[in-house]
């Protein structure tokens, strides 16, 4: 006899795997499909007809498209992400080391994030309705108002070059020490917090209060229990779900925001790179990074996903 | 007519002008959208309040018609991803069954690409021209569009005055117009504004990245772009775009939750 | 009064209220209210809701709900004043001197945690013993309160057990650190009747053999009497009648309080059943998309012009089925609906317009059968709209008619549902049923969610609107004494099946079969020591058998 747990699981994860699949249907559709033409966009509007075709043939444009999908596909499923156009570098190799640097970055940004957002998130339950609570959902309102790349500049206005704190541009290259690395993504790694800091807190305090309001801490409370045996035993197993799964989306989001921030503090990594080849039309690069982002956004979500299934008690001791 | 409460009332005044300034742009407008009328970044003076730009344009101008080109574009994809949300998320609750599937497993899809990404995908293959990014942009948001509106008109199907409609006999317009639609319609009104905000946010992110409205014209998102040098010498005028992006988000926030609240419970009171 | 334990003078809670678009402001939950409980006895409070009935009850452990606030009078708990007691002294009460059981032991209890861990969690918390002691107490609780298994099911998780095993663990739970109170807020309300029994008597049996005093809390005379030494009637947050059991039982003296014990004030004689029914279900066999399992099995059932049958059952036996199926939205897998001559088609949508017409429905919920969002005057005048193609002034006089006959003045019209009472909402309900010109009205559980008093009201208009208009009424209620009350014939369903059907006098007549029997002896009764004699009598007949 399966587990129901397991086989839940199991559905979930296959379901993800579905998901991306499509994904990448729908990014190969949206670069492929759409009337634009990848052989004009490289050669531009000067092209003749003869260097055209020529290009077509080249980069395979006049298969049908089922194949190409399903060559890409391959190709992808082995390492193989094909080559730039624009300057016709192998892109898994240069995706590698970008990918890292990203990760590295989004590493420190949730780190410091999480447990702030879930720390600001309790004070503001603590402290509902007061002045605590009220001021930092005032503050967060504020952060997520501002689009990243400006909350972004602000940081450099004030922290770089008013104080002249942290460096402006985070520039990372080999040799660094841990320490200077970490000194030079300083400033995109506040911005990233400032941008998903807001968010997480929020659904944080929600999914707490959520909690809080039931029955079952109304029974704790009647007992006579401290306020932290409540706390402890009573609201934060509960809590702990659904909290973990608003961190897990609220890192997809982060994914997203590090688009932006990596091109203001022209960063090394992905979003740098992605933004880079879209202004230069390299489909190949674009449909790679693509896959990636979503790669990275449906794991999380689906992490959340499998989180919840675990936790939830019903499931994890059945009838 | 019920008071006003103080926080939506700044909210209103404050979206009621910028709005104003969009439209109006032309007449407000002190100089030419493209016109060089000074030096590089000089500071703030009688003649240009806000300065001017990397090239010598008058600072308070560009925001003006940027904010004109920012506000369109934002509103015409918050106009398209509205109705074409909820006018699918209607239907898809109403309909139930197969087109339910087929609409909602479509959305799951779309949103499974966060939408920026999704966005810089089309972008790279399509020309960037204003059409387009309203278009990309409404359909993209579109998708939270239509999971609200169908939240919302589920909820409201399983109501037995919708019940007792459908024994009436009615057909699917009364339905979804006279007896959906209304009870529907605040939910919808506010999350209206804040579609509106993150179309602003984002068409000012595509124009910073340069992916967005393409120069000479203006808009916040290419302001910041192009005086974003000037940070580093700690002249502030790729700043200011900040300050009215935050300003209009807080504002249409507001008036959003004001809308809300004055209207909220479905089954309390007549409401508007 | 040496042993007077709980001691509560002229109380008075407020809470804040905020209303939508409008200022905060305060309303007066109760007022002026007095209660004393002695050692050892049961008071009960009764009201409906809204009566302030479990506000009062969370007093007693200096409890306010949700920003609820104790605002005047005093509480004496064993001699001390704990309204105004600090948070450590509380502490040290609750859960200890005074104990809860909620009406929802399924929200009540923590989903992530072992049953056993929650009963035993006071008896360790406060020091009050070791917990192999605890333990074992606890499972002599179970046992007393006929738990099944009493060693094992601490071990499970409150998902893993039924409702009503859920609320005795509860019992258990609250009688585990040997309360000298505890609170019985509503336990056996949210159950089905024949479980309730069964409850009912653990619970009496357990507060007996400890010996503890109780507040029962509910809104059914009939199951406080059972219970309680004493009762307090409580209305609109004040006191209105406060005696022993006995004497509010037979000898009551306030209007309302009399009201409550004669339940239905309504004889209705049964009317011949040997003419052509005008409703005719066959045969009819039913079950939602995507199960496989049947929600109506085989039920055949008449009705004949201008009578009430009224289908009775517990939650789960297919009594609101039926009458989807009838109404076409649930389409039947099997059998035939036959309406005055003719057969209806199995889907609504295939139904001619004069068939929707005459078969027209009243739901429970009268808040959520009318639209919000429109008036009175919309709402009735829609069906003469839709069906009669009526408009303007013949449109208006007609409405105006009509609110003559659910005795409700013309002034209504522009009114929006928000702005009627509880009562007003559902005969706006039979306007817009009447409005149609129906043969039958099918009624779902039309007075369940009202005032007794209420109800009394809108079961005699539409026997009146019955004898005036001659139209039939398929009645579907899980309550007997309305039953009684109204029907000419009656189906018992259970498990999706009639298991008896006929003309009133026969069906509530023995002999029984079992499900009758057991449904019928488990209907409280407004009589001291009902509980008993059912118990004793059922208790005899397992043994004969």
């Amino acid at each position: 006899m399966v587990h129901p747990i397991l086989k839940l699981v199991v559905q979930r994860v296959a379901l993800g795997i579905l998901l991306l699949l499509a994904a990448s249907v729908l990014i190969f559709v949206g670069t492929q499909i759409l009337p634009g033409d990848v052989a004009q966009s490289i050669l531009g509007q000067s092209a003749t007809p003869v260097s055209l075709a020529n290009l077509r043939a080249e980069l395979g444009l006049n298969d049908p498209p089922v194949t190409r999908y399903f060559n890409w596909l391959s190709g992808v499923l082995q390492g193989d992400l094909g080559t730039a156009l624009s300057n016709g570098q192998d892109i898994a190799t240069a995706m590698g080391r970008r990918l890292g640097n990203t990760l590295f970055l989004a590493f420190w940004a949730a780190i410091i994030a999480v447990p702030l957002a879930i720390v600001l998130g309790l004070i503001s339950v603590r402290y509902r309705d007061r002045w605590p609570d009220k001021l930092i959902s005032g503050v967060t309102l504020a952060t997520i108002s501002v689009p990243e790349f400006l909350v972004g500049y602000i940081a450099v206005f004030f922290l770089a070059v008013q104080l002249q704190w942290f460096p402006s541009i985070a520039s990372v290259y080999d040799g660094m020490t841990l320490g200077e690395r970490l000194y030079a993504i300083s400033m995109p790694v506040i911005v990233l917090v400032l941008a998903v800091l807001g968010h997480m807190m929020r659904m944080t305090r929600a999914a707490i209060l959520n909690v809080m309001q039931s029955a079952y801490v109304e029974t704790a409370e009647l007992k006579g229990l401290s306020q932290f045996t409540i706390i402890a035993r009573h609201a934060l197993p509960n809590a702990v779900a659904p909290v973990v799964n608003v961190v897990m989306l609220n890192l997809a989001y982060l994914v997203v925001g590090v688009v932006v921030v990596e091109v203001v503090f022209v960063y090394p990594g992905m979003g740098q790179y992605l933004v880079d080849h879209v202004a230069k039309r390299d489909v190949p690069v674009v449909q790679a990074c693509g896959l990636v982002f979503a790669a990275v956004y449906i794991g999380l979500n689906l992490l959340a996903d499998v989180i919840s299934i675990l936790a939830n008690p019903r499931l994890r001791h059945p009838k | 007519m019920r008071r006003i409460p103080l926080a939506a009332l700044i909210g209103l005044i404050f979206t009621g002008a910028y709005f104003g300034a969009a439209i109006f742009a032309p007449w407000i407008a002190p100089y030419g959208m493209a016109e060089v009328v000074g030096d590089s970044w000089e500071p703030w003076s009688s003649t240009h309040w806000l300065g001017t730009d990397t090239i010598g344009r008058d600072l308070l101008s560009r925001m003006i018609w940027g904010g004109q080109t920012t506000i369109f574009v934002a509103a015409a994809a918050t106009l398209l991803s509205f109705s074409l949300g909820s006018v699918l998320g209607f239907t898809a609750a109403v309909r139930g069954g197969w087109v339910d599937q087929i609409l909602s497993r479509t959305v799951d899809l779309m949103m499974s690409i966060p939408s920026l990404i999704s966005a810089l995908v089309i972008l790279s293959v399509m020309p960037v021209t204003l059409p387009v990014l309203i278009l990309v942009m409404g359909i993209l948001d579109s998708t939270r569009v239509f999971r609200l509106s169908r939240a919302v008109a589920v909820d409201i199907t399983v109501m037995d005055y919708v019940e007792a409609a459908r024994l009436r006999g009615e057909g699917q317009g009364w339905i979804i117009f006279r007896e959906i639609l209304p009870n529907a319609l605040s939910p919808l009104v506010a999350e209206m504004g804040l579609r509106f905000i993150f179309a602003v946010l984002f068409i000012s992110t595509l124009s910073f990245l340069g992916l967005g409205v393409q120069p000479p014209m203006a808009d916040w998102g290419g302001i910041v772009k192009e005086n974003k040098e000037g940070i580093v010498y700690g002249i502030p005028a790729a700043l200011i775009p900040a300050f009215a992006i935050a300003t209009l988000a807080i504002s249409v926030n507001l008036v959003a939750d004001w809308i809300l609240n004055r209207t909220s419970s479905l089954k309390g009171g007549r409401g508007g | 009064m040496a042993d007077v334990l709980l001691d509560i003078r002229n109380l008075r809670i407020e809470a804040t209220s905020y209303p939508p678009g409008e200022p905060p402001r305060d309303v007066v939950l109760v007022d002026d209210v007095s209660v004393a409980v002695e050692k050892g006895r049961v008071l009960g409070l009764i009201g409906e809701s809204g009566a302030g009935k479990s506000t009062i009850g969370l007093s007693a452990m200096s409890y306010g709900r949700g920003g609820v606030r104790l605002t005047g009078g005093q509480i004496l708990l064993n001699g001390r004043e704990i309204r105004t007691a600090g948070m450590r002294e509380l502490r040290s009460l609750r859960g200890h001197e005074v104990t809860y059981v909620a009406q929802s032991a399924a929200a009540a209890f923590n989903p992530a945690k072992q049953l056993m861990e929650q009963v035993i969690e006071t008896s360790l918390s406060h020091g009050l013993m070791p917990r192999a002691e605890a333990e074992a107490r606890a499972v002599d609780l179970f046992r007393q309160l006929g738990l099944p298994d009493p060693e094992n099911i601490g071990k499970r998780y409150p998902h893993q057990v039924s409702g009503g095993q859920l609320q005795r663990v509860m019992t258990a739970m609250a009688l585990c650190p040997k309360p000298d109170l505890v609170i019985f807020d509503e336990p056996t309300t949210a159950l089905d009747v024949t479980t309730q029994i069964d409850v009912l008597a653990a619970i009496k049996r357990a507060i007996h053999e400890t010996g503890v005093a109780a507040l029962y809390i509910t809104h059914d005379l009939a199951v406080v009497a059972q219970v309680a030494d004493d009762i307090m009637v409580l209305r609109h947050g004040k006191m209105v009648e406060y005696g022993t059991t006995e004497q509010i039982i037979t000898r009551p003296s306030e209007e309302y309080t009399r009201a409550l014990v004669s339940v239905r004030g309504i004889e209705h004689a049964e009317k011949d059943p040997s003419v052509e029914p005008v409703l005719r279900v066959q045969n009819v066999t039913a079950r939602y998309k995507g199960t496989n399992f049947d929600v109506l099995k085989n039920v055949s059932v008449d009705l004949p012009p201008g009578q009430t049958l009224a289908i009775v059952g517990e939650s789960g036996s297919g009594k609101s089925t039926l009458a989807r199926a009838i109404t076409g939205l649930l389409p039947p897998s099997q059998g035939r609906i036959t309406f005055a001559g003719r057969e209806l088609s199995r889907e609504l949508k295939a139904r001619s317009k004069d068939d929707l017409r005459e078969v027209q429905m009243i739901y429970q919920m009268a808040d959520v059968a009318m639209n919000p969002r429109q008036t009175v005057g919309t709402i009735i005048g829609r069906p003469l709209e839709f069906y009669f193609g009526m408009s303007g002034e013949q449109k208006r006089v007609r409405i105006q008619e009509l609110l003559d006959q659910i005795e409700m003045g013309r002034g209504f019209i522009d009114r929006y549902p928000a702005e009627l009472s509880g009562g007003q909402k559902q005969r706006v309900c039979i306007a817009r049923a009447l409005a149609a010109k129906p043969k039958l009205i099918i009624c779902d559980e039309v007075t369940s969610a009202l005032d007794p008093l209420v109800a009394d009201g809108i079961l005699k208009l539409l026997l009146n609107l019955q004898a005036a208009e001659g139209v039939a009424y398929l009645f579907i209620t899980h309550d007997i004494a309305t039953v009684r009350a109204i029907a000419d014939r009656i189906a018992v369903m259970f498990k999706g099946q009639v298991v008896r059907y006929g003309p009133k006098s026969q069906v509530l007549a023995p002999p029984f079969d079992d499900y009758t029997d057991l449904l019928l002896s488990s209907v409280p009764e407004m009589e001291l020591g009902w509980l008993e004699q059912v118990l004793e009598h059922r208790k005899m007949e397992s043994a004969g058998n």
